[in-house]
């Protein structure tokens, strides 16, 4: 199929000054057990390509799923047409927007790959962690399940680009529900953010094989636990609530389109303004965020973005200084500031915008034993299921699943519904001890939505535990 | 349209071998996307997609494959094909499923709307022109949906929808701004031009010097879209008899302690007065209404067939997701024009933002003030308000602090286009509540 999608783009009748077609085909597979019975197995195969066009500064795109010669012809004067509609009247000068013509690849390592394991092997798995799940007559509803996905990218351009990328991901879920009368109390294993490149080997690296029971006796726990106290102290975050911290209110913030205004009518605007890069601090001197596309293992790594501009490990924040925004070509040409590759589109059907890839944190030489004796009031939460963030990325309220109080330098009671907030422009700056290697988690998430068309992405993020000083704590009703 | 997805699910059934059956979806559409900043355009294009989704079933056992269409027949049946035999090897792997439940009344349907839409070029013209001298940010979508069902019993359905969504603002500066939407199946100008001079003058109220107040309680008008968001909130697991049945509904208070919305409150899923199609996966056709709450009072849950056949109690035609798609709250009796008045001194709320639970048992939800806010003193706006966060149960809310809903609703057309442009909708008033918990 791709040979002969690239052997038709080659063939089309030329469109305007600049033509690039990205093709994507992704083939998925969702196998989940429920209450340990299997839950039908859905499978989805999807194909198109966008086929983009530049006209003087204006630029256009058409996304057909017909990618017969007359499809892609048809499609390229489509976008023709609203490349010359927008010219003249366009945000971006598109007419600046050449660059050599890229050309090279990139594959996900799978060492165990999902389609030379027989699907029996795979239900049999899920049926055994599920049934794991289920230790209490007070579990009312759990899951397991494995979200597979396999994509072919293949970019090519009127002036000879050609990247073609492949990657395989893996989302496994875990889910154990409990209740007693009016009380609920829901055990995730990270939410899905245990998600990664690769295949079955996954499993093995993120603990899906042994997480179970600790997920159903902490849900069990928190029935009878009482409320997270409503009090300023110390807060230290487990990686699968910092992921959350990274993503909302460094990630968000630092997208350049944001920044430009693109998403001011849907997903906001940004705190951040284009003279604070190179001397804002943004958090205390503990703080590097690094752009990195080029773990292996990570959920979101690439070789190069949609818009074919190849990828590397960038730093955004180091010591705490505003160093580089997530910007692609297009906006850093209208923002005359240095950015990265991350122009990314959510498949065929979308245009590229500014997006998150792998966006972490890097580690620091705090254990997480070191972390806690450093507490004398605090509170340990893990695993987010509750976010919310102002449309500038400020004023900020997270929940989590788990919490745990720090007393005199020890973990001390349960408590649920445990809920922070604060203001992100101060937030970071609170950050007092970073943990180490150890600590680190390497996460993500499937779900990140921004974009008018709408579009939901793949991030990813990697972080250790955090410790942050007094910090606004509550909890339910 | 549909004449492609019947032939396409006439061919499925020709390929059928012994005792198996099928059901099988559509959903397709045809959009021209245009995203304005600054006014100009940002990004333009056209996206024309179609999936079927099919579900091979032989006794209890059934796989299902969602494959993209290129809209060529000859391709298309070629791909229905491959995905038709991979799904009969897959079934002897997979167990039966007990809660399997499809159709088998066979009910057709044709719902074939009228495209009476403007041609999209001139659409943009007129945004831009709205644009001229102001800074506008946006959204403009329009073009067909199609929707269809099909099975191995001869129950066909189909649904196609012309319409448009223009979802812009008007920005004063940083975060203040005024967000219309304009939205409709036929392009009138006046109408855009009157939704282009309403938001115009409020515009001129965000000129204002912004105030900013403490956190604390205070009495909050939440117009309709604003109230629109919270409802939306609440069908994140309010509603679905699975999630009703394994406790995690954030409704529990009113199911297992009789905890009571203020009786002016009744919400239904009004699928007769919705512009969503009428049929659902599984081929059963969905009543006119469902009422949910009635006079504060939880009544009916929605039912997929998969709870009704895991639960024991008839379908009502829900998705699998069990939320509703055509919302219909129940008006008021406080006169739109009176609201200020009513409001005295407070808060008006146009728009919230980005809400999530933060106690879900105790179905307290957490979220912000976005666009145009209003601080009023004496039933006059006297300036607009820096962004607020709330943190609010809805039982006090809709409950113990509702003070009213307006007589007027607002047909709220459903703006999201994630994976494909929505069908949802929802009827709503606005509320006027008192003692509305700001906390940052």
């Amino acid at each position: 199929m791709l040979e002969r999608v690239e052997e038709r783009f080659r063939h089309l009748t030329p469109q305007g000054d600049f033509c690039s077609l990205r093709f994507v085909r992704e083939r998925s597979e969702v196998l989940a057990v429920r209450q340990n019975i299997v839950q039908p197995m859905a499978t989805s195969e999807d194909s198109g390509a966008m086929l983009t066009v530049y006209a003087g500064d204006g630029m256009g795109y058409a996304a057909t799923g017909h990618v017969s010669l007359s499809g892609l012809q048809r499609a390229a004067e489509q976008a023709h047409g609203w490349a010359q509609q927008s010219a003249g009247r366009s945000v971006v000068d598109f007419s600046k927007m050449r660059t050599a013509p890229p050309t090279g690849a990139y594959a996900t390592h799978e060492l165990v790959p999902w389609r030379q394991t027989p699907l029996s092997d795979k239900i049999d798995l899920l049926r055994t962690e599920c049934a794991r799940l289920k230790t209490d007559d007070r579990i009312v509803d759990w899951d397991a399940s494995l979200w597979y996905t396999e994509t072919d990218t293949l970019y090519l351009t009127t002036d000879g680009g050609r990247v073609y990328q492949h990657f395989v991901y893996l989302v496994p879920m875990l889910s154990a529900t409990a209740n007693a009368g009016s009380e609920t109390q829901t055990r995730t294993f990270g939410g899905r953010g245990y998600c990664r490149q690769g295949g079955l080997e996954v499993l093995d690296a993120v603990g899906f094989r042994t997480a179970a029971p600790q997920l159903s006796a902490e849900a069990l726990q928190l029935l009878t636990a009482p409320n997270c106290p409503a009090e300023v102290m110390d807060v230290l975050l487990a990686p699968d609530q910092m992921i959350l911290q990274i993503h909302e209110s460094v990630g968000h913030p630092l997208e350049l389109d944001r920044i430009l205004g693109d998403e001011r009518n849907y997903a906001g605007t940004s705190f951040v303004t284009p003279d604070m890069f190179g001397t804002y601090r943004y958090g205390s001197d503990l703080l590097n965020i690094t752009f990195d596309p080029t773990r292996p293992e990570q959920y979101v790594s690439y070789g190069f973005d949609d818009d074919g501009q190849p990828a590397q490990r960038e730093y955004l924040i180091r010591q705490g200084i505003l160093q580089r925004a997530l910007g692609g070509l297009s906006s850093q040409i209208r923002a005359d500031l240095p950015g990265v590759a991350n122009s990314r589109a959510c498949s065929w059907n979308r245009p590229p915008i500014d997006r998150m890839a792998n966006l972490n944190l890097e580690p620091g030489n705090a254990s997480l034993e070191e972390m806690i004796a450093a507490v004398e009031r605090g509170v340990y939460m893990k695993t987010n299921c509750s976010w919310s963030i102002d449309d500038s990325r400020n004023k900020f309220q997270f929940g989590c699943e788990w919490g745990q109080l720090i007393e005199h330098g020890k973990l001390t009671t349960v408590v649920k519904n445990p809920n922070y907030r604060g203001i992100s422009a101060t937030f970071w700056r609170s950050l007092k001890m970073v943990g180490n290697q150890d600590t680190l988690e390497i996460m993500g998430t499937p779900n990140c939505g921004k974009g008018e068309p709408n579009q939901v992405i793949r991030v990813g993020h990697a972080s250790p535990a955090c410790l942050f000083a007094g910090v606004e704590v509550f909890g339910g009703e | 349209m549909h004449e492609y997805f019947y032939t396409l699910a006439d061919a499925i059934t020709a390929l059928l071998k012994g005792d198996e059956i099928y059901t099988c979806t559509f959903r397709g559409e045809d959009s021209d996307f245009v995203r304005f900043n600054g006014s100009a355009v940002r990004q333009a294009g056209t996206v024309a997609q179609r999936f079927f989704n099919l579900d091979l079933i032989r006794g209890q056992r059934h796989a299902g494959a969602d494959v993209a269409l290129s809209g060529d027949l000859e391709e298309d049946h070629a791909r229905l094909t491959q995905a038709l035999a991979e799904l009969r090897e897959q079934l002897p792997y997979l167990p039966e499923d007990p809660y399997l439940l499809y159709a088998t009344d066979v009910q057709s349907s044709v719902h074939e709307g009228e495209n009476a839409l403007p041609d999209s070029a001139s659409a943009v013209a007129a945004v831009l022109d709205a644009g001229r001298g102001r800074d506008l940010v946006g959204f403009y979508a329009a073009g067909g949906i199609y929707a269809g069902f099909a099975n191995a019993f001869g129950q066909r359905n189909w649904f196609a929808s012309y319409n448009f969504n223009c979802d812009w603002s008007f920005y004063y500066q940083a975060d203040k701004a005024v967000k219309t939407a304009y939205a409709g199946f036929v392009w009138e100008p006046d109408e855009f031009a009157h939704k282009v001079a309403t938001a115009a003058e409020q515009l001129e109220q965000l000129r204002q010097a912004p105030r900013t107040i403490p956190p604390g309680h205070y009495r909050v008008y939440l117009a309709p879209a604003a109230l629109d968001d919270v409802l939306h909130t609440l069908t994140w697991g309010g509603f679905g008899l699975k999630d009703h049945r394994t406790k995690q509904t954030t409704l529990l208070k009113m199911v297992e302690e009789g905890a009571r919305l203020h009786p002016g409150v009744t919400l239904r899923e009004n699928t007769r007065d919705g512009v969503a199609p009428n049929f659902q996966g599984a081929g059963f056709i969905k009543p006119n209404q469902v009422t949910l709450i009635e006079a504060g009072t939880f009544r009916n849950c929605l039912v997929s067939p998969r709870s009704a056949q895991e639960y024991g109690v008839p379908t009502n035609g829900a998705s699998n997701r069990e939320t509703p798609q055509s919302l219909d709250m129940a008006a008021g009796d406080i006169p739109r024009q009176d609201v200020l008045q009513r409001l005295d001194t407070g808060v008006y709320i146009n728009n919230v933002w980005y809400l999530n639970y933060s106690d879900r048992s105790a179905c307290r939800m957490t979220g912000m003030t976005r666009f145009a806010t209003f601080w009023v003193e004496h039933g006059v706006i006297q300036a607009p308000l820096n962004v607020m966060r709330f943190d609010e149960s809805i039982y006090r809310m809709l409950g113990e602090h509702l003070l009213g809903l307006t007589s007027e609703r607002e047909l709220i057309l459903n703006t999201s286009t994630y994976h494909q442009r929505s069908t949802g909708s929802s009827r709503v008033p606005g509320a006027l509540i008192d003692d509305f918990n700001f906390t940052l």
